[in-house]
């Protein structure tokens, strides 16, 4: 939003005899180092505490294999598992935000503002109130829902094109409908069911196991590489479309593409955890602001998104200890938090 | 497109007429329908028999509450929209719901508070404290990006409080239980008390909304040129904001969060008579309790003899004409 710092310093680089050449900015590059080894820090950290707190020597004897029977259950089996959810869904929603937010213009232009997580919500809701939940079962109904949601809304905004402003007006129409079915399958079911509906609602990564990380980590890896290549297409996108069409991007093609991807990602996310709220928000948004560049890196933000989800799983577990919080209520309060604070620093300095 | 005069008022006048209409489907439909000549009979001397005792008692005061709290939301959508120059600023954006929210949910769980009365001042006051915190934090859409800072701040601060509206209803299930009727958003089941409660600053907020139609035309043509046009700035974002959080506050408190009104009814005015707020300002106080009452009238409809909350209604109607509107032409720019 505000001008970039005039000090940021952007180098090529040219490999094997100028065939591969690339740009880089020496900031972004340290920025995502310090975002990966505070992540790592982090994991190490929620590894290690706990209602049964393993010193740090016992966790990584235990990583190793070599950890006492009680210290691999609890840190091996129960507290790896979630961690590493964590990391991927957290690089998923950032990424995925920071795709949605760069295609429209917006820096609202969540996946959460298009309708992705209530569709999946009302989904899951669904499934509970009607099949009794089941982690799998509740799971597909979130993915159907959100896909449902993002198809819809994108076909709605779709009139020879997709504007961003559109996409996102139409979001919030869609959003506010899906909204008001929650809101009143809520108030209608009974309480037991209308605590479980809630506590998905939220987003939460409570009793996560190996099952989940291969799933949530194999929908990544198939991801990920079809992101990198429609990612060139996004810095050309917002030379606004007459521009990117000289220049040769199929329009219409990339940006249905991207979409695709970036709902691919927060469905694949949303599936293993819950619609976690303002990952996909706030990740791209902080990581801008750290790495001063423009258009907030992919990499940069899904990192971030990681950091933020796992610090804030952390907190979730031992903020009220010995019961939990969801997850989702967690970043909510810290990534608004700390967007908040940012915006108050940054208001200053324009004053 | 061209508006001419007697057009722009023509179409307010039929504005007028939908809005009559509105009370008056109000008044006669429910789970007991009543011929409109009994009704038009007991507003004018009530006879003691059964219709106008409902008439009197029940649908009065319900249809007022909804006139009310309609013309606030679709004025403070309006004003909303134009001080922060957003297409997308509604009270659900910009926090003002969420801080009703989190104060209510507060006023059970730990006040063990569980009537709508006893709601009013917790919504009302957590609205206008979420309203002042995202107004300072977001610079009130001062300087370059300002309006998207403001946008922002809303979005920030309204997800802390929904994440501790969230948390506080996971601790505690008797809180959810009473909650989850009250974010729904409706007419029905809230006492009359309330809106006495509240009538008093809905009334003197629509009157300042009304004022501000002309400053805040000025400042559409942007900050320079609403200067040079004589306007007080720092005055009129003040005022602005001062009425929004009465409006939606009052509203709020009285029936619940309506989250889609005041947004969707200021496109709608901008899409029948353009961009000045002097004629979008009284069209969207017509055009918001046209929605409102109609989304009532049509949930006591529904699922007769069952009820659907206007809340809901007003999502499931309004919505698809949002999409509509923004399909059907350009957003009018602000």
């Amino acid at each position: 939003m505000k001008a970039l710092s005039p000090a940021r310093s952007i180098k090529d680089v040219r490999l094997a005899a100028d065939r591969v050449s690339f740009r880089v900015e020496p900031r972004t590059i340290l920025v995502c180092l310090i975002l990966i080894l505070v992540t790592a820090g982090l994991v190490l950290v929620s590894l290690s505490v706990g209602d049964y707190p393993v010193p740090f020597p016992e966790v990584i004897k235990s990583l190793q294999g070599e950890g006492s029977r009680l210290a691999e259950l609890f840190v091996v089996q129960r507290r790896l598992p979630r961690a590493l959810v964590a990391v991927v869904a957290g690089i998923a929603f950032g990424v995925s935000g920071a795709i949605f937010q760069r295609l429209t213009h917006n820096p609202l232009g969540s996946p959460d503002v298009i309708g992705f997580g209530y569709g999946a919500s009302v989904g899951a809701i669904l499934v509970i109130l009607f099949y009794g939940g089941g982690a799998l079962l509740t799971a597909t109904g979130a993915f159907v829902g959100g896909l449902l949601a993002a198809i819809a809304v994108y076909l709605l905004a779709y009139r020879s094109g997709v504007n961003g402003l559109r996409l996102v007006l139409v979001g919030i129409g869609v959003s506010a409908i899906l909204i008001a079915i929650i809101n009143y399958l809520v108030s209608r079911a009974d309480l037991r069911d209308a605590r479980a509906a809630t506590v998905w609602i939220v987003g939460s990564l409570f009793e996560r196991r190996w099952d989940d990380v291969q799933l949530v980590g194999f929908g990544l890896l198939l991801l990920i590489p079809i992101t990198v290549i429609l990612s060139r297409y996004l810095p050309m996108l917002e030379l606004g479309d007459d521009a990117a069409a000289a220049l040769g991007v199929p329009l219409e093609r990339a940006r249905l593409g991207l979409v695709v991807v970036a709902v691919g990602l927060t469905a694949i996310a949303t599936a293993s955890t819950g619609p976690i709220g303002f990952v996909a928000l706030a990740g791209p948004q902080l990581a801008r602001r750290l790495t001063r560049s423009p258009g907030a890196g992919l990499t940069a933000a899904g990192l971030m998104g990681a950091l933020l989800l796992v610090a804030s799983d952390l907190i979730a577990r031992r903020a009220v200890a010995p019961s939990e919080l969801p997850v989702g209520v967690v970043t909510a309060g810290v990534g608004g938090i700390y967007l908040g604070w940012l915006l108050l620093v940054h208001s200053r300095r324009v004053r | 497109m061209t508006n001419t005069l007697p057009r722009r008022i023509a179409g307010l006048l039929l504005c007028l007429a939908l809005l009559a209409l509105a009370v008056l489907l109000s008044l006669a439909v429910g789970a007991r329908a009543i011929p409109f000549a009994t009704v038009v009979d007991a507003l004018w001397h009530s006879d003691g028999s059964p219709e106008a005792v409902i008439v009197t008692t029940q649908r009065v005061p319900r249809t007022v509450l909804g006139l009310l709290i309609g013309m606030a939301l679709g004025l403070a959508g309006a004003v909303m929209q134009a001080l922060t120059r957003n297409p997308l600023a509604d009270p659900g954006l910009l926090g003002v719901n969420s801080g009703a929210a989190a104060a209510v949910v507060s006023a059970i769980s730990f006040f063990g508070i569980t009537t709508a009365s006893g709601y009013v001042w917790f919504a009302f006051a957590g609205a206008a404290a979420a309203t002042v915190v995202v107004y300072l934090l977001g610079g009130g859409g001062k300087g370059p990006g300002g309006p998207v800072r403001l946008a922002l701040a809303g979005t920030s601060i309204g997800a802390v409080l929904v994440a501790y509206t969230y948390g506080v209803q996971m601790l505690d299930a008797k809180a959810l239980d009473q909650f989850r009727f009250w974010i729904v958003g409706g007419l029905s089941g809230r006492d009359q008390s309330v809106l006495l409660d509240v009538l008093p600053f809905l009334v003197v907020g629509i009157v300042i909304a009304l004022l501000l139609s002309r400053p805040l035309n000025a400042l559409s043509l942007g900050e320079d040129t609403g200067r040079a046009l004589g306007v007080n700035l720092a005055g009129t974002r003040l005022a602005s904001a001062a009425t929004v959080t009465l409006l939606c506050g009052a509203a709020t408190a009285a029936a619940g969060p309506f989250a889609f009104i005041g947004l969707a009814v200021p496109h709608a005015a901008r899409a029948l008579i353009g961009a000045d707020l002097r004629w979008v300002l009284p069209y969207a106080m017509l055009l918001a309790p046209v929605l409102l009452l109609g989304a009532d009238v049509v949930g006591r409809v529904v699922i007769s003899p069952s009820e659907l909350e206007a809340g809901i209604v007003t999502a499931l109607i309004g919505a698809p004409v949002l999409i509509a509107l923004v399909r059907r032409r350009q957003v009018v720019p602000l």
